[in-house]
């Protein structure tokens, strides 16, 4: 038996344990599709700013930096609750012991800053649109609705999936020992927290 | 075994419409794919004929008009491409055989996997509807380029919208099919098998996934700007406006070209276990096929603008991408080595399925070999947008999404339906395929040569066209393309016969070595009665001393 053909004899082995669990790999696949999605707007949006000197056109209203980097923080605080839903052992238990009460809370905390978020969000299109800034009154207007558009769109799933994994999270009938169920969407949600910021720099400062 | 007995208790609309078992969602990919190539077969004819008899009614069809001829030259690249290529290849083969492959007992999402297949079933209806609304279906070429594309040359149509929303949806199928795939691979191998003892088969459709799920983002964004400019008014690709008709070639094209990979990737996949197990031989090169794989991958992101050189873009961004576009020949020809390395020596067994592997292989070296011509801005600059073009790129499809799907499907039908095929008629379909294909496709490359545009009309309203011997290579191309259709027939012949007859294959006709092999044809639901332990690599083919000349997987010696 020449070498070359021989596979060295192996013990019988368990099932491979994986790496990471199907869901934050599969997740995690999501998201890097997702990520390149917000790269090439990003990437069509440096293009065609670069192309018009005039950037924003003179005719058109200024965005509303201000409310908008308070509704930034508002995002990065639901980034923040949402992570505290993965680990919230409290110090008196088990140091890696998990409640799903407690992240059920702080799940719904993070569903009511998103949706703030958003509220805010309308809002201030809502204005903007009075104040004459409109997908076709300049490519300003245009790709300043389809950025941030894309973003909102991002979170309002994010935020119905989100109602729904809690909901489930709070009515299974077979209470959960570790967030492992909602690591996905807590991944997702994370995604679409740290899109903004770059986003909101691009886009308000550009 | 309680998961028959729990199958069997199924509905029949969930064992066979909402299946959530992967190999009923692969056939359901595979006839949906076969159906939309018999639609692309039909576009093509109507191409063939009107460019041989311009303007004479067409038998089926009818007279055509210039419009129309632009929806069916459109139609038919969307067809084959989304409809035809990646369902056959990337679908039905990764469904049906990954989980097999790796021993798994279905897809890690299995919701989602059924979910994928009725998104795309519902791109299929999106799509075919579009024929039928005012102005007709999406005439502005299969790249979808504004300003053809947009609303104001291709008028206030419902055709490119319908386009676009049909391409979104079989977009999302891919996608959630893709996030089973790689997920599914690397999760779920049986136990004992190591990332390296996966068949090159499962390698292709991971890397294939990864390459698809990394480069649809930019094009879905630069649909979403199109489809705005046409209903709601924006100015993206309007210079009028501001906007950058180059800016959805590029988005369209950074997706497009790894798209090209996307198909190949597991075409070869399937070239890969034909070849080893028709030659009795270990696979040349298995590691160095699976680096050259996820070079090609990773360098099919950085080619794309070989597309645009005559479209205007800068010339200092030619000669990187031709660099790029010339590099990635590289690893494609690792692998293409390694194959015909393969078979050095092996002792070659003739099949259907091995005749349709080596017909890849010789039809897919002249696509490959045409394709630096484009890849060189200085040639690239005559022959763009000529027929020397559709003569490449149909050498460079055609093999993998035909030959190599039929290798697959003849090597993986006793599988796939437990029964034989008859060879006779399998090795007439791959004859006449193979005889009918070089008569289509070779006279296209003189026409090339001579000048002769793509996606005109009409030949003969061109004075540099209007001679005998355009005629004369038209006509041999159409005939050709009758050949190739009519070569089909033993193809749906076989499949009827083979399934009424049921001549059963046994577990293992083929004397292969991958755990699909293991289990019964057709695998139940659940596919393995045990849980299959994996020992050794899957190619192990006559190997000195041992008692058979193959070894499957999980023989443990």
């Amino acid at each position: 038996m020449t070498a070359a053909h021989q596979t060295p004899n192996r013990v019988d082995l368990p099932a491979a344990k994986p790496f990471v669990s199907s869901g934050v790999l599969g997740m995690a696949l999501f998201i890097a599709n997702e990520a390149m999605f917000f790269t090439a707007l990003i990437s069509g949006f440096l293009v065609l700013r670069a192309q018009n000197p005039s950037w924003p056109p003179a005719d058109q209203p200024r965005l509303p930096v201000a409310v908008t980097a308070v509704n930034t923080l508002i995002l990065l605080v639901s980034g923040w609750t949402a992570l505290r839903a993965l680990s919230n052992s409290k110090r008196e238990e088990a140091p890696h012991a998990w409640d799903r009460e407690t992240a059920g809370r702080w799940l719904g905390v993070t569903l009511v800053l998103g949706l703030t978020f958003l509220g805010v969000q309308g809002f201030e299109w809502m204005r903007l649109i009075r104040f004459g800034l409109t997908t076709t009154s300049s490519l300003y207007g245009a790709t300043f609705y389809v950025l941030v558009g894309a973003h909102a769109a991002h979170v309002l799933g994010a935020v119905i999936a989100l109602f729904w994994i809690r909901r489930g999270l709070l009515r299974s009938s077979v209470v959960p020992r570790n967030a492992e169920s909602i690591k996905p969407m807590v991944m997702y949600w994370s995604f679409v927290v740290v899109v903004w910021p770059a986003l909101y720099g691009l886009v308000y400062f550009g | 075994m309680s998961d028959s007995a729990h199958a069997s208790s199924q509905s029949f609309i969930t064992k066979y419409i909402f299946s959530t078992d992967h190999k009923v969602i692969a056939k359901q990919y595979m006839f949906t794919g076969f159906f939309m190539a018999l639609l692309g077969g039909f576009l093509a004819y109507v191409i063939r004929m009107q460019l041989t008899y311009p303007g004479e009614s067409i038998p089926g069809y009818g007279a055509i008009n210039f419009l129309q001829y632009n929806s069916v030259v459109t139609m038919h690249g969307t067809i084959m491409i989304f409809w035809v290529a990646m369902p056959l290849l990337l679908a039905a083969l990764g469904n049906f055989l990954i989980p097999l492959m790796i021993g798994a007992r279905d897809m890690a999402f299995p919701k989602l996997n059924m979910l994928s297949y009725w998104i795309f079933f519902l791109s299929v209806v999106v799509l075919i509807a579009s024929f039928f609304v005012p102005g007709g279906a999406a005439n502005g070429g299969w790249t979808t380029y504004p300003p053809l594309s947009s609303a104001k040359y291709s008028g206030g149509q419902w055709g490119v919208t319908l386009w676009l929303i049909a391409v979104a949806l079989e977009f999302a199928a891919f996608l959630l099919g893709g996030i089973n795939f790689v997920t599914t691979a690397l999760n779920m191998r049986a136990p004992g098998m190591k990332l390296f003892d996966m068949p090159i088969m499962v390698w292709m459709q991971v890397v294939a996934s990864v390459v698809f799920m990394l480069s649809v983002g930019p094009l879905i964004a630069g649909a979403i700007m199109l489809l705005l400019d046409r209903t709601v008014g924006t100015g993206f690709y309007d210079p009028a406006q501001g906007g950058d008709p180059m800016l959805f070639q590029h988005l369209f094209w950074f997706f497009g070209h790894p798209e090209v990979y996307v198909i190949m990737l597991p075409a070869f996949g399937a070239l890969a276990e034909v070849l080893t197990v028709f030659s009795r031989k270990t696979i040349f090169g298995y590691k160095m096929i699976v680096y050259a794989t996820i070079a090609t991958g990773g360098m099919s992101f950085l080619v794309w603008a070989h597309h645009q050189f005559v479209a205007g873009i800068d010339p200092r961004l030619a000669t990187p991408f031709s660099i790029t576009t010339i590099l990635i020949s590289v690893p494609v020809a690792v692998t293409t080595f390694s194959f015909m390395a393969t078979l050095w020596k092996g002792k070659i067994r003739f099949t259907t399925p091995m005749c349709f592997a080596l017909g890849t292989i010789s039809l897919f070296l002249l696509g490959g070999v045409t394709g630096i011509h484009h890849g060189a801005p200085a040639s690239d600059m005559f022959l763009h947008d000529t027929y020397f073009v559709v003569a490449h790129f149909h050498y460079a499809l055609i093999p993998q999404v035909f030959f190599a799907f039929f290798a697959a499907f003849y090597f993986w039908f006793p599988k796939m339906f437990g029964a034989m095929f008859n060879e006779v008629l399998g090795k007439l379909h791959f004859l006449g395929t193979f005889l009918f294909m070089n008569v289509t496709f070779l006279p296209m490359f003189v026409l090339g040569f001579m000048g002769h545009q793509r996606r005109i009309a009409n030949p003969q309203m061109f004075d540099t066209l209007r001679n005998a011997q355009v005629e004369h290579l038209h006509f041999i191309a159409t005939i050709g393309a009758f050949g190739l259709l009519l070569s089909q027939v033993p193809l749906l012949i076989n499949l009827v016969v083979s399934l009424i007859k049921r001549k059963a294959p046994g577990n293992n006709p083929w004397q292969a070595n991958t755990l699909e092999w293991t289990t019964s044809s057709p695998p139940g639901h659940g596919n393995f009665e045990t849980q299959p332990t994996v020992y050794r690599g899957p190619y192990e083919y006559s190997v000195p001393g041992a008692a058979q000349d193959f070894i499957p997987q999980n023989v443990k010696q």
